[in-house]
């Protein structure tokens, strides 16, 4: 579903992705754990096509297109779908008319007719109860004065409607309480399906618990210096990240 | 036409047709006034940044009479609710009895040449031509110096009509330029309440520049909502003075929402004279092309406990530019006076600019002010924030201009006129008008 080979991207220069190689199949789900300045979250940026990166180098193929070369809202109707670490509060921007035009624009990238009002609802309806959606957060502006908890759970509440192929969790567990890193996660299960996969970047092993890795990659200085079964998440919690730092010579990029 | 001879000239033909409404003198001494200070130039610090002398490089048609407009120029101009509206037209400056349509018995409407010499003649004495303190140039003046053919508007005490009022101004300018120049006097007693909503629209393409005065009197313990709708085309120009005396503790509430238009300049005085008014003035300004627009105003506190809140919001495209002046006077006697005031601006292009000032004169000690004025684009991180979610570029951008408004607009509280400029605005937008809420 999703290759990534050597890839490299910087920031005003600065070199932060440095050579990232990784493959992602179909019903498979991958953890990116790190420490912080790793890299991790300029991993998801740069996959859902955030402009303040330059893409030095490397290649990224979604489901056979060429995903650098897509616009964000392709990238989106083409299946990826990035949960923000920090999702944005806009004022004025009513979350329901919002995701009823995200939805429609996606449909519409996809060659499917809009939905009209009545089955819009219905839809919202069922992914709301399935998602545990109570009905006052989404008749607010969109994450406007939302808790952390609620603009997560809005995020995955979003995932839920637009169905992707491949969700990419950008620290979506930064913040927020085990309660709520349980209904997060709970509504992330729920959407697995064969068909799909899921990116877990992530700092720490909790969240792990509740969405169960596959595969584990560390990141360090921007490239992946170690992968495995969900085992290593657990060995990176009990050593910390130091045991990775001790363990992995710094290369120099010329 | 910039020479007072043009305008004598003019002024003499009127003096002479209306001998007899007692407007003679209030004219007269406007006149003098016009002469003496002549039409503002960028020199006048209140017009630095709003050019209209290139306004007057023309001659214009001054119409003393109502012109007769077909049925289906009527149709494309009124509003939406207007079956049940309380109309009023003026055309070409001078109001319409014949296309107008009271339907309360609440509202009493007549010339203001004759309210001059009934029953309401103390009235009209006592307020007609009081926007003269706070404007003190040309161009109030001559509104004044031509004051004939304006409409005298009075809400009964007590009384409440329940649809609002539209006034509608029309200038026809399809076969010579005009220069028209509305004038209205509005009376709300004690207890009354009203809603007006005001337009503009000019037909054809020949020069078009309304300079507009309505003077409103808030009695005490009365409501009013006014709402300054602009969407004129693109080569009208006009000034559109509202001043608002709250001679009684009162409420006042005002939208201004400026869509388009050449040069669009608007005063907006409110007038505190009594303890405890309260004042909302909300404002959008959303232009583009090389349109024009200054959104002037003025809040007098002249008495104590009074409050007044401000939030003029602006977004300007292409080469359009903004002005906002805001003005708050706290006299030495308003202690406990709240004012607030806020200037928002969005550009959304290189060559758009937008001036804002803020000037606040405090004499007493016990006040609480505050003004604050932001200029920026759209906010780059909300933008992606949309993308990522397979909206497109444009409609991302139309979303997030939307909702900069929307803080403005759900203060238009006729749910028909909301409808309206929303739908301006959408379209502008190219944008699908927004999902109602109330299905969910």
């Amino acid at each position: 579903m999703l290759s990534i080979k050597n890839l490299h991207a910087n920031v005003e220069g600065n070199e932060i992705l440095n050579g990232i190689n990784l493959e992602i199949k179909a019903g498979e789900i991958h953890a990116i754990m790190g420490p912080n300045g790793s890299g991790k979250s300029t991993l998801a940026a740069v996959l859902a096509g955030r402009e303040d990166y330059d893409v030095t180098e490397g290649s990224v193929e979604f489901l056979g297109k060429d995903l650098l070369e897509l616009s964000p809202e392709k990238r989106a109707g083409e299946g990826l779908f990035l949960a923000f670490q920090y999702p944005v509060e806009i004022p004025g921007l009513s979350t329901t008319n919002f995701i009823k035009t995200a939805v429609n624009e996606v449909r519409k990238y996809r060659g499917q007719d809009a939905l009209d009002a009545v089955s819009f609802l219905k839809l919202m309806k069922e992914k709301m109860a399935m998602m545990e959606i109570d009905k006052t957060l989404i008749s607010r502006p969109l994450n406007e004065g939302f808790s952390g908890g609620e603009k997560k759970r809005n995020e995955v509440f979003q995932m839920a409607m637009l169905e992707p192929k491949l969700a990419i969790l950008d620290e979506t567990d930064s913040g927020l309480d085990i309660d709520a890193i349980r209904i997060v996660a709970n509504g992330v299960n729920k959407l697995r399906n064969k068909d799909n996969a899921v990116l877990v970047v992530t700092h720490y092993q909790r969240l792990l618990d509740y969405i169960v890795p596959d595969f584990v990659h560390v990141l360090y200085n921007g490239r992946i210096v170690r992968s495995g079964p969900k085992e290593l998440a657990l060995e990176l919690e009990e050593k910390g990240y130091d045991f990775i730092k001790n363990e992995i010579p710094i290369v120099e990029t010329v | 036409m910039n020479s007072i001879e043009y305008f004598k000239e003019h002024f003499d033909q009127l003096q002479l047709i209306d001998k007899q409404s007692g407007l003679e003198s209030i004219r007269q001494r406007s006149f003098i006034e016009l002469a003496e200070k002549g039409i503002p130039t960028v020199r006048n610090e209140e017009w630095k940044y709003t050019r209209i002398s290139s306004l007057f490089n023309k001659e214009y048609d001054f119409p003393v009479d109502a012109v007769e407009v077909s049925e289906n120029d009527l149709k494309a101009i009124r509003l939406p609710g207007h079956e049940e509206a309380n109309e009023l037209f003026f055309i070409n400056g001078n109001f319409s009895p014949v296309y107008s349509n009271i339907r309360s018995a609440d509202l009493i409407t007549m010339p203001l040449e004759v309210a001059a010499k009934n029953e309401y003649s103390e009235i009209v004495k006592k307020h007609l031509g009081h926007s003269s303190h706070y404007l003190k140039d040309g161009i109030n003046a001559l509104n004044t110096a031509f004051v004939h053919g304006g409409v005298f508007i009075h809400v009964q005490k007590g009384k409440a009509p329940e649809h609002p009022v539209y006034i509608y101004n029309i200038t026809d300018a399809r076969s010579v330029n005009i220069l028209a120049q509305p004038r209205s006097l509005v009376h709300i007693s004690k207890n009354a309440q009203v809603q007006i909503v005001e337009t503009y629209t000019t037909l054809g393409t020949s020069a078009s520049f309304t300079n507009q005065v309505m003077e409103i009197i808030v009695e005490q313990d009365a409501m009013v909502e006014y709402y300054k709708i602009q969407n004129d085309a693109s080569h009208a120009s006009q000034v559109s003075t509202t001043h608002i005396r709250q001679v009684g503790k009162s409420f006042t509430h005002t939208v201004t929402i400026s869509l388009n238009g050449d040069i669009v300049r608007n005063n907006l005085n409110v007038i505190m004279e009594a303890d405890h008014c309260e004042a909302h003035l909300y404002g959008l300004y959303f232009q583009s092309g090389k349109t024009h627009v200054d959104n002037h105003t003025v809040v007098d506190n002249k008495s104590p406990h009074c409050l007044s809140n401000q939030l003029y919001k602006g977004i300007l495209n292409d080469d359009a530019t903004g002005v906002f002046n805001g003005k708050i006077f706290v006299r030495q006697v308003a202690q406990k006076t709240n004012a607030y005031q806020s200037n928002k601006n969005i550009l959304l292009s290189e060559g758009a600019t937008v001036n804002a000032k803020p000037q606040l004169e405090i004499f007493a000690d016990d006040v609480k002010c505050s003004h604050g004025c932001t200029v920026g684009k759209l906010d780059e991180e909300g933008l992606f924030y949309l993308r990522s979610r397979g909206v497109s570029e444009k409609m991302a951008r139309a979303l997030l201009v939307q909702a900069f408004a929307v803080d403005v607009l759900e203060h238009i509280k006729p749910t028909a006129i909301r409808h309206y400029v929303d739908q301006i605005i959408s379209q502008r937008l190219e944008f699908p008008i927004p999902l109602d809420e109330d299905l969910i």
